[in-house]
């Protein structure tokens, strides 16, 4: 990936969030060298392109109250899978979608995707619904609840070379 | 626009912002204004949220593998290592996710870094640490463009 200097600089001083004043991309700019205006733009470019996903508040599921998180996955034949996961994905409780490799024997599943919900049952019943809408009855198919949760936080990319250890301040799924 | 009971700002900050963040020089300011109330307000609530953990940052969500790689690992570890193990596992800074799932593949974890090399390198030390084989579960193909979290309040 070709990232400009200036855009490596910027995503690595904004990857773990914005400080909460008034002039947010100001004190960002501060802090690597960079005119306010220069930061909004960069990051206006970044987002065009799909180098940032999102910019918003991001939030952590289980504290908001969503502690039933299933990873679903299914052995969907290779020639379907964009198919049903465009079907899947019009269910509203499926949050990601993503095509893996299977590694047989241990795991004949190539279609993973999130469903976060308040409780379990509630959980199940969107699986359920999900099968019967998506046609996947059939489907060759294993449900992962979370059970303990070890570790979750920000995904760090090391953008520059840095001196002092990076900050894990920041929490949020991510999905490699 | 109605002017938000206290109860419901908090709702519209997580409704409305986790994906339309105002890219102006006061973002704060302006989400303010759409919601009717003061920019204090929004940066107190924000900051509660914060410590409370339900907000881990306002900021981007990077697409995965588009800057560096990252890597889905899933480890069958026995029950009573399970904590140990994964707490070898988090030592190591380029893990950002573990989480223990109900499978008898029970460790699941996620692996960031510069390149695929460095991904591989970790993956390869935390095998010959614990001894487990690691299961590599790259992203193939992503199918949603992540739109953030639709919340029901119920």
């Amino acid at each position: 990936m070709d990232l400009s200097a200036p855009d490596r600089r910027l995503l690595d001083a904004v990857q773990h969030g914005l400080p909460l004043e008034h002039r947010p991309f100001a004190a960002i700019g501060d802090g690597i060298g960079m005119e306010e205006a220069e930061v909004v733009a960069r990051l206006r470019n970044l987002l065009n392109s799909g180098i940032i996903k999102r910019m918003g508040i991001v939030v952590r599921h289980h504290e908001l109250g969503y502690r039933a998180n299933a990873m679903t996955v299914w052995d969907i034949p290779d020639e379907n899978v964009r198919e049903v996961a465009a079907r899947i994905l019009r269910n509203p409780a499926v949050t990601l979608c993503y095509r893996r490799p299977r590694r047989l024997p241990d795991w004949p599943y190539n279609l993973f995707c999130m469903i976060h919900g308040r409780r379990r049952e509630e959980v199940l019943g969107q699986i359920e619904a999900l099968k019967e809408s998506c046609d996947l009855q059939d489907c060759q198919h294993a449900v992962l609840f979370s059970k303990r949760r070890f570790k979750q936080c920000g995904a760090h990319y090391p953008l520059v070379p840095r001196t002092t250890a990076p900050h894990f301040a920041s929490a949020h799924a991510a999905h490699g | 626009m109605n002017t938000p009971a206290p109860a419901s700002l908090e709702r519209r900050l997580l409704d409305e912002f986790q994906r339309a963040l105002p890219l102006t020089p006061t973002p704060f300011a302006d989400m303010a204004a759409t919601l009717g109330v003061e920019e204090q307000e929004v940066l107190a609530r924000l900051a509660s949220l914060q410590a409370d953990g339900v907000v881990s940052r306002v900021g981007p969500v990077l697409a995965p593998n588009r800057i560096g790689a990252s890597l889905l690992a899933a480890m069958s570890v026995p029950v009573a290592e399970l904590e140990s193990v994964a707490e070898m596992i988090n030592s190591f800074p380029e893990v950002n996710h573990n989480y223990e799932r109900e499978h008898r593949l029970n460790l699941w974890f996620v692996v960031t870094g510069r390149d695929s090399t460095q991904v591989e390198e970790v993956l390869a030390r935390i095998e010959a640490r614990t001894g487990y084989r690691i299961l590599h579960l790259p992203m193939l193909e992503s199918f949603h463009v992540d739109l953030g979290f639709a919340l029901t309040w119920t």
